[in-house]
């Protein structure tokens, strides 16, 4: 097999995630489908690690991990409070920025 | 575990990818079709943790390991608390509310997956080196001497970005009270005032058959009163509505009546 | 003594600095102060002018270089004076006349209580005018050119509370800046073709250009000339220009500033020399402002307006001589001195006519004033016998010779210019005898002007501080009036001789303007008796009118071309008509367009704008997940591209 079979995979799980950012409507939904996309490039950084024979793609994977969470912890602080101001954990009720 | 230097892995490797890689698709799309929040969490676990095999294969053992642990074990954890707290919605349904957003976000899902294959199809990947001579002193060291010294810049940039995360995150959830927490006297009277709903709710399952949080209780009349079931069971649909039920015993039971009460006419006949 | 010539402007513009800015403390000595430095200008004159006499003829150009202005790189503008024969005679022309009607300006301002600011406007003039004619190229001359307007302006709406002298000072400021505009692009052409504007370089340039361009140049400077001296077409403002003040009618608008257009084609002759067709046009237009100025003055009953149609005529006769060329550059200017001393002389005589007359213009309400204003009488007669080319006084020399010059154009052309002179002559005679007879003849219909009613006797107050009620006392002027006006009486009777007998004043012009000597086709004598002849003519004709019957004080309603002449000839009508009325249309046209096209474009733009973002602005329904569609298809269409470049 090629590697380059995780670079594939990779992609498709990326378009699976943004895909789903598009369709659901459930904010946590919405933020699991970005994980998975930022999962589906670390697949893809540490494939190119593996290609190239050094280990700067896994430090990159290794950074987003660290951004992931952060972003985590505030995407979710930003859903509760929202769940807080609206009761609901809807992106489309969030829906005020339009003419 | 693998071959890492060479240009084609290994059959096993290659069976192990075609098995898993599966498994993480389907993951991977159970999570954006599952219905509820939970098991879209749950599938997204496990795409993780086959992802977590896949660093493993391809020479990372460290990520591997950090991202069934701070992935799996606490991110997605985190998740579920979250799904907890904010319970099931009515933005759980997958029905489509913007017009046309359903088909052009397949269809632009389906354009970019076609053009990023394209452009790995169309990039030269000959080159295949494998992280033998990288990993030679072991990974977690190769990692760790980049980090503290290639990279320590961004090192120490990532820890100011996780502080100020937690910070972050504490201030958007965190809400003072800024006012005292008001008896139970207080809310009494303040009922009183409003006059809604003088008496205390009544309880489920009141006037019914049978007796659960989740079933409402029956006025008089018959018909529920969903009063009677906690607002957070209301709001997520799961009311156990056996007034019908309860209605039909009625009837059932006046119909036994009248046939006693006919019986007895006839006796007196 | 080259030093002295910038002297001769900066003395006057002296004056008028301190008298415009000196404000009500000088007021008592204004006058004096004007006078002097006028007079001081005069005398500088006369020292370079006796210095010049002293040199040979070649010799005598004189030159001053001031200050360079714009030094810049291929653009040399100077401050540089020169002064030659030609700018010596208007030199001499200029301060002389100017200092004497300073001098009668004295007396005849001294119950204006601005006096003070109108010998600084008068300074001022002179200053304007002197760099005018003493300039070395044609940027200063425009300067100077510029400055005589402004001047101009002030001094005919010095009046400025009557509406009348108001809108005249606009009507002249406006008409000047038609001409005006020929001058400056007749100096942006001559800086473009030749590269500089130094009279030297340019009228040695000319030899070498094409004549294409010279025609150019020519009617660009002919059209200026025309809006300064008020030549057909451009001529409307000279009449209305007589609202000024006398002196200001005998300085600006007869002796000096509208011969600066006589002076411009003079000293241009050889850019003119080079172009045949643009010194035709300067002909047509002389001949034809001839006749126009004279049919004007026939007709006007207000004696300074047939006046100012009469320096219309003469300046006519000016431009005539200056479009000969070299056979007419002489005598333009020996007529242009003359007509400056008989035309101020008349022009005074006609203030203190009016000085004595409460005012009243109209020679109707004249008659019979010689018995009462024996001096003005006299200098006006001699002014009067001047100007119809009487045998033996200035105007009879100067014109004659430029009738003969006409006939020595030769041909068809000579014939026909010729004939238009002569019976501008007779013209001439018959209006000037007309102005006399009216005047100073006849009975006096003063008289029998009405008074005002008893019932309204306050009606008129400033006939009341003259004595009693409308009916004027004509009384000699005083001394400081009639003193300017004996010298110019004394300039319109002996100059034309001084200057023509021995040809005294070819020989003194020759090297600046050329001499060519004209042969007419009929002998000099002929000419000479045939103008005499026709000024017999005119006279006899004016004085069967106006000499034997008595004059009706109401004017009569006349014949046709009389009552058009008494509008300008319709001059006015016709610049309504075409300018005013057409100026309107195309405003009124463009602003159609404006409303349509430009308005319409403007709208439509915006309206196409608002329509296009009523619709744009559905994509904005705030929903996060719209927006992440367009930048999740803006991604793909980014790595589209991408690929796009790299297969290609």
């Amino acid at each position: 097999m090629n590697p380059v079979n995780y670079l594939y995979l990779a992609a498709l799980l990326f378009t699976i995630g943004a895909t789903g950012v598009l369709i659901r409507r459930n904010a946590i939904v919405v933020f699991m489908c970005v994980e998975l996309m930022l999962n589906a490039c670390n697949l893809a950084l540490v494939a190119f690690s593996r290609m190239h024979g050094n280990l700067d793609g896994q430090i990159i994977a290794f950074f987003t991990m660290v951004v992931a969470a952060a972003e985590v912890v505030v995407g979710l602080a930003i859903i509760v409070s929202l769940f807080r101001s609206r009761h609901s954990a809807s992106v489309d009720d969030a829906s005020l920025m339009k003419l | 575990m693998t071959d890492l230097a060479a240009y084609t892995t290994s059959a096993g490797e290659a069976f192990q990818f075609w098995v898993l890689g599966t498994i993480a698709v389907i993951g991977a799309l159970c999570t954006v079709f599952m219905k509820k929040a939970v098991h879209s969490a749950l599938c997204l676990a496990g795409t993780m943790i086959i992802l977590a095999v896949f660093y493993l294969a391809n020479g990372a053992y460290f990520l591997g390991i950090v991202q069934v642990v701070v992935y799996t074990g606490a991110i997605m954890m985190l998740f579920l608390f979250v799904v907890m707290l904010v319970g099931v919605t009515a933005a759980d349904s997958l029905k489509e509310t913007i017009k046309g957003q359903r088909w052009l976000a397949l269809l632009c899902g389906l354009g970019f997956g076609i053009l990023l294959c394209a452009g790995i199809g169309n990039a030269s990947l000959n080159e295949f080196n494998g992280l033998g001579q990288a990993n030679a002193g072991g990974n977690v060291e190769g990692l760790a001497a980049l980090i503290f010294t290639k990279y320590v810049f961004a090192f120490e940039l990532t820890g100011a970005l996780l502080i100020t995360a937690a910070v972050g995150a504490m201030v958007l959830t965190h809400r003072e009270r800024t006012e005292r927490a008001k008896t139970q006297r207080e809310l009494a009277e303040e009922r009183v005032r409003e006059g809604k709903q003088l008496p205390p709710l009544p309880a489920p399952g009141v006037y019914a058959r049978h007796n659960a949080v989740d079933i409402a209780g029956l006025l008089p009349d018959g018909t529920a009163s969903e009063l009677t079931v906690i607002k957070t069971l209301r709001e997520r649909g799961q009311i156990r509505d056996v007034s019908d039920e309860a209605i039909n015993d009625l009837k059932a039971l006046e119909q036994r009546a009248e046939e006693r009460l006919g019986r007895e006419e006839e006796a007196t006949k | 003594m080259e030093n002295l010539i910038a002297l001769l402007v900066a003395a006057p513009l002296l004056g008028a600095a301190v008298l415009l800015c000196g404000g009500r403390r000088l007021d008592a000595v204004g006058h004096w102060i004007g006078t002097v430095l006028a007079a001081a200008s005069f005398v500088i004159g006369a020292i370079l002018f006796a210095d010049m006499l002293g040199k040979g003829a070649e010799e005598r150009e004189m030159t001053q270089h001031l200050f360079s202005w714009v030094p810049v790189e291929g653009f040399q503008a100077d401050v540089a004076f020169q002064l030659d024969q030609l700018s010596m005679t208007f030199v001499l022309l200029i301060s002389g006349v100017g200092s004497l009607i300073h001098v009668y300006s004295i007396g005849y301002m001294e119950h204006d209580e601005r006096r003070r600011r109108f010998f600084g406007y008068l300074n001022l003039f002179l200053a304007a005018m002197l760099l005018l004619v003493l300039a070395d190229n044609y940027l200063l001359l425009y300067v100077g050119w510029e400055g005589v307007g402004l001047a101009s302006y002030l001094l005919i709406g010095f009046w400025q509370h009557k509406p009348s002298a108001a809108t005249a000072a606009k009507k002249a400021f406006l008409v000047n800046r038609v001409g005006d505009m020929g001058l400056s692009i007749a100096i942006m052409l001559m800086f473009a073709w030749f590269g500089t504007f130094a009279f030297g370089p340019v009228l040695e340039a000319t030899g070498e250009t094409s004549e294409g361009k010279l025609t150019a140049i020519g009617l660009m400077l002919l059209l200026a000339a025309c809006g300064k001296s008020a030549q057909v077409p451009l001529q409307s403002w000279l009449g209305d220009a007589m609202e000024g003040p006398t002196p200001v009618s005998a300085l600006i608008h007869a002796a000096t500033m509208v011969t600066a257009g006589v002076y411009l084609i003079v000293r241009s002759g050889a850019i003119f020399n080079g172009a045949p067709d643009a010194q035709l046009a300067v002909t047509v237009v002389g001949a034809v402002t001839l006749l126009f100025g004279a049919i004007v003055g026939c007709a006007k009953d207000d004696i300074k307006k047939a006046l100012a149609g009469s320096t219309m005529s003469q300046i006519g006769y000016m431009i005539l001589a200056a479009g000969l060329g070299p056979i007419g550059y002489v005598f333009a200017i020996m007529h242009l001195v003359t007509h400056g001393f008989f035309k101020a002389g008349l022009f005074l005589g006609a203030g203190s006519v009016m000085h004595g007359m409460n005012d009243e213009v109209d020679m109707r309400k004249y008659g019979g004033l010689r018995k009462y204003m024996p001096v003005t009488f006299v200098t006006f007669g001699l002014g009067y016998l001047a100007i119809i080319g009487f045998p033996g006084l200035s105007g009879f020399f100067s014109k004659d010779k430029i009738i003969e010059a006409a006939f020595a154009k030769g041909g068809t052309e000579g014939w026909i210019l010729g004939g238009v002179a002569l019976l501008g002559a007779a013209i001439t005679a018959y209006y000037m005898t007309r102005v006399m007879l009216m005047t100073f003849f006849g009975e006096e219909r003063w008289r029998h002007a009405p008074t005002p009613s008893p019932a309204e006797p306050s009606v008129e107050p400033a006939a009341e501080t003259h004595g009693e009620h409308a009916e004027p006392h004509p009384h000699e002027s005083p001394s400081s009036m009639t003193i300017p006006m004996i010298v110019l009486a004394f300039g319109s009777v002996f100059a034309g001789a001084f200057f023509g007998i021995g040809d005294r004043f070819i020989h003194w012009l020759e090297p600046v303007t050329d001499h060519a000597h004209g042969h007419p086709p009929v002998s000099a004598l002929t000419v000479t008796l045939s103008t005499v002849a026709v000024m017999v003519i005119g006279v006899g004709v004016a004085y069967a009118q106006y000499g034997r019957r008595p004059v009706p004080v109401a004017a009569p309603r006349g014949s046709l071309l009389t009552r058009a002449a008494r509008r300008d000839l319709l001059q006015d009508d016709f610049n309504h008509v075409v300018l005013v009325r057409g100026g309107e249309h195309l405003t009124r046209s463009l602003v159609y367009v404006d409303h349509t096209l430009v308005d319409g474009v403007v709208n439509g733009t915006a309206a196409s704008m608002g329509g296009l973002s009523g619709r744009l602005r559905r994509l904005q329904n705030g929903f996060a997940r719209s927006y992440a569609v367009s930048m999740f298809g803006g991604a793909a269409v980014l790595i589209a591209a991408t690929l796009l470049m790299r297969a290609v």
